[in-house]
């Protein structure tokens, strides 16, 4: 930590939403020269006072200073004319314009697109960031577009720069690359806040850390003089166990076979599932590893049926069951966790009860006389509740007033409490506080020590480590090999995962 | 950004108040009277009289009480069907051509076995059945376009109203026009056979109003414990979730138009059957129009369907008193109607969400 004096400092902001705190009397100091980590579970207030600071949120109290003078930041346009700039985790780039014009909207009109972008070229070049301002924003991996953003942020010239979980999007060779460029604004005496949960990677990048939980500063520290653990209880409160490893199975009879499938996408941009074909075995874990958008949920619809493919590119079983529907699916023991909690496992609006009914109602069980019966949904909700530790009011609390976390118990502990044969599970902690991600990872393993088959997809690298027997990846809709986890390392999936091995695409500039 | 005026937004509440939820149509009706007040000072009226034709004479009168009931039950039976496809986010406009059709095939079998003296026991049943029906498959029109070629049913269903209006027109003026009818566009009156009986000997209301009861006991059911219920409640608040639960979305629109065009269809045939005992150029004052509004403000439940149905029957009967006693024109009824729908959806919305008006800073 250096101690000159701070570029900018947030004085013991509050701001309450309704009777939730979100920040409370939180201070933030931010040195020139420095990668300040903001460190938190979800909800704990990270990004409630990273609006704050980039003025899109005004806070109850507190005060922000800008080289020691106290400023109001009233908007996004205050802040950027401060010196402070906002690459967010959500890219908010128009699809069909180019890198340059993307770049000029945030810019005063005059900016013509021309010099525009030589500039753009002169500041991809000074920080390391490749980048063809010509080029329409659909036709760039998730990495390039991070850049984008970046550029953007960077043309501004800022003196603060915040990132929001800006790795979750990307392959670990690109986060390398993101890092050496982050090193080289922190030498040119920038302010950097980086947002993240990914402990290893704050430790190996950033000089300080604050750590929130609650809405509250719990600690300032160096995270290099902390183990990656403590960081966690810190973040947390308390301990996580670790998830228990998986058995190393493989070898149960097949459950679930994709034999060339192929689903072409309906949308422009969209991506095509090509030439999958795939064995997953009982008793083990199979991890599908790949960046969000490279056909994930183009994979979970048609291993559901909410997509419908060739009869036979989908086998369950032994049954052919590729155009067959979700519910004749799940008469074969097949459960299914789609990625998106809200308004797809679950409806908010409804009761928890109703919402069980949702992947029930074919099933034996819950209906007599073609009448729903209450008495029995009931009684079944609240198993799933007390088995998965779902934090709720009880079977007839609408979902949306559970927490994301405890949704996402929910919806796994539906699926897993008819002790289903096959699982397959998208993101299946994506959002999730860390106790209910441990909670649901552990889930997953013991179902596969049972004997059944499990199909993960997800981003996180770590999550799949965690759980998974064998690994590949999703790369532009096409499937790697398999291969043993413990086999594979990080640098080698990552490859895979930016496509290498199926030769349709260049990875773009890696290194 | 440069806006410099206020601006106003909606913020979703996280959970309604359940009182709110409850109070909200009532605060709609009261808010409407209010606007009505206005309405019969601006014509030079005094709203008060006026209220006192409208509301409390008829409530007062068992003749009166009966005619609420006769209309409330085409208007709470359209409804019931349309609340169905509105939950689904189908939007069946055409519950008014719906019903003059099922009317006039219904009518059909009337005219058609007009002065049969024997074996009429079937006639009755004959004309419902047949009225459904044709309800039913001229709803299909809008959805099978929908789920084929993605056809607007909205714009489909609300132009099939004036083909089946004309429909009927042409057929009163033209073949079933009654020889001895003095050349009136009518049909001959109905025979006894094919005439609704009262819902108890000698009773003012006829077996058609029982018949709606009936349809209201069985959706509650249907809507709120049954598979078929289940899916269009979902269907509506979460597509996608439909279908993650394995309901198609085609079948299910075809369904739901089927059912609410036979429910209004029946209507229909009720309507001719029970209440005018004839055919004639025009057999509905606007029911498969109010229909919209006795749904919405029901809250797309059955039992509130229910409430609403006599609520807005009571206005068209009000209304005509009004027009003899005070000459106040029948169009006060429509335009109080209109803005009755206003303050429901506006309620409706400022349940679910509060405004917030922030102000750009200088």
């Amino acid at each position: 930590m250096s101690s000159a004096p701070p570029l900018v400092s947030l004085d013991h902001i509050t701001r309450r939403f309704g009777a939730l705190v979100a920040n409370d009397d939180v201070s933030l100091a931010l040195r020139p020269g420095e990668i300040h980590a903001l460190l938190g579970e979800n909800g704990a207030g990270k990004s409630t006072l990273v609006k704050i600071l980039y003025g899109l949120i005004q806070p109850d109290s507190g005060t922000i200073n800008l080289d020691g003078v106290a400023r109001r930041i009233a908007s996004p346009q205050e802040a950027r004319d401060a010196g402070i700039g906002m690459v967010f985790q959500h890219f908010s780039l128009f699809d069909n314009l180019t890198v340059a014009e993307n770049i000029a909207l945030v810019l005063p009109a005059k900016a013509g697109l021309k010099r525009l972008e030589a500039r753009i070229l002169a500041i991809a070049e000074r920080y390391g960031l490749a980048l063809d301002p010509s080029r329409p924003i659909w036709s760039l991996s998730a990495g390039e577009r991070q850049r984008v953003e970046i550029v953007r942020a960077l043309i501004q010239e800022p003196r603060v720069l915040v990132l929001d979980e800006p790795t979750s999007v990307l392959t670990p060779q690109e986060a390398e690359t993101l890092f050496a460029t982050l090193n080289r604004l922190k030498a040119e005496g920038k302010a950097l806040v980086y947002i993240s949960h990914k402990l290893e990677e704050v430790r190996g990048l950033c000089d300080c850390a604050t750590i929130l939980r609650a809405g509250r500063v719990v600690a300032t520290c160096d995270p290099k003089a902390y183990s990656a653990h403590a960081l966690a209880e810190l973040m947390m409160g308390r301990d996580i166990g670790a998830v228990r490893p998986p058995g190393g199975g493989a070898g149960g009879a097949v459950r679930l076979r994709l034999n060339r499938l192929n689903l072409a996408s309906p949308d422009l941009h969209g991506i095509s599932l090509k030439d999958i074909s795939l064995e997953v075995h009982d008793g083990e874990v199979v991890g599908v590893a790949g960046i969000a958008g490279n056909g994930q949920s183009e994979l979970f619809a048609a291993l559901s049926g909410e997509s419908s493919t060739a009869p036979d590119a989908i086998a369950i079983d032994g049954h052919n069951v590729g155009d067959s529907d979700i519910n004749q699916r799940r008469g074969l023991d097949a459960a299914f966790v789609p990625e998106e909690r809200n308004g797809h496992a679950a409806v908010g609006a409804m009761s928890l009860a109703d919402n069980l009914l949702l992947s029930r109602h074919a099933l034996p069980g819950l209906l007599r006389h073609g009448l729903i019966d209450s008495a029995a949904l009931r009684a079944r909700t609240v198993e799933v509740i007390a088995s998965f530790d779902v934090r709720t009011s009880g079977p007839d609390a609408p979902a949306r007033t559970l927490s994301g976390g405890n949704l996402q118990k929910f919806a796994v502990g539906r699926e897993l409490a008819r002790a289903p044969k096959l699982l397959i599970i998208n993101q299946p902690t994506w959002g999730v506080d860390a106790l209910a991600a441990a909670a649901i990872r552990q889930a997953i393993v013991d179902l596969a020590a049972k004997g059944a088959a499990v199909l993960v997809i997800s981003q996180d690298l770590d999550e799949l480590y965690e759980v998974s027997d064998r690994l590949c990846a999703l790369a532009h809709g096409q499937l790697s090999a398999l291969h043993a986890a413990a086999a594979l390392d990080r640098s080698a999936i990552g490859l895979l995962m930016g496509g290498s091995g199926h030769a349709t695409r260049e990875v773009s500039h890696v290194g | 950004m440069s806006a410099s005026a206020l601006r106003f937004r909606l913020i979703a509440r996280a959970r309604p108040s359940r009182t709110l939820v409850l109070l909200a149509p009532v605060l709609a009706v009261v808010l409407a009277l209010a606007f009505g007040a206005l309405m019969i000072l601006a014509l030079g009226k005094s709203p008060l009289q006026a209220f006192s034709v409208y509301f409390a004479r008829p409530l007062a009168d068992p003749f009166s009480l009966a005619e609420i009931a006769v209309k409330a039950s085409p208007l709470v039976m359209i409804a019931l069907g349309l609340a169905l496809c509105y939950r689904a986010n189908l939007w069946n406009i055409g519950a008014e051509g719906q019903f003059v059709i099922g009317g006039t095939l219904g009518g059909g079998i009337a005219v058609a076995t007009h002065g049969m003296t024997h074996a009429t026991f079937w006639i009755l049943p004959a004309m419902l059945m047949v009225g459904a029906l044709a309800g039913a498959l001229y709803a299909l029109i809008p959805a099978v376009l929908k789920v084929t070629l993605g056809v607007s049913e909205i714009l489909v269903s609300l132009m099939l109203v004036y083909v089946a209006q004309l429909f009927l027109d042409y057929l009163v003026r033209g073949p079933w026009r009654d020889p001895k009818g003095f050349n009136f566009p009518v049909t001959a009156g109905f025979d006894t056979a094919a005439i609704l009986p009262p819902l108890w000997p000698g009773g003012a209301v006829h077996a058609g109003v029982g018949l709606t009861l009936l349809l209201v006991v069985i959706m509650g059911v249907v809507l709120a414990s049954t598979r078929f219920g289940y899916a269009v409640r979902i269907t509506g608040l979460a597509p996608r979730a439909a279908a993650f639960a394995g309901f198609d979305q085609r079948r299910l629109t075809l369904a739901l138009f089927a059912l609410s065009g036979g429910l209004a269809g029946l209507a229909g045939a009720v309507e001719v059957s029970g209440v005018i005992n004839q055919l004639q150029p025009s057999i509905s004052p606007g029911y498969g129009f109010a229909a919209i509004i006795v749904a919405f403000l029901g809250r797309l439940s059955p039992w509130g369907i229910l409430v609403a149905g006599l609520v807005l029957a009571l206005t068209y009967i009000g209304g005509e008193a009004a027009q003899i006693a005070m000459k106040l024109p029948l169009d006060l009824t429509t335009a109080f109607q209109g803005v009755l729908l206003m303050c429901v959806l506006a309620a409706d919305v400022l349940t679910h969400y509060s405004v917030t008006i922030t102000r750009p800073a200088a």
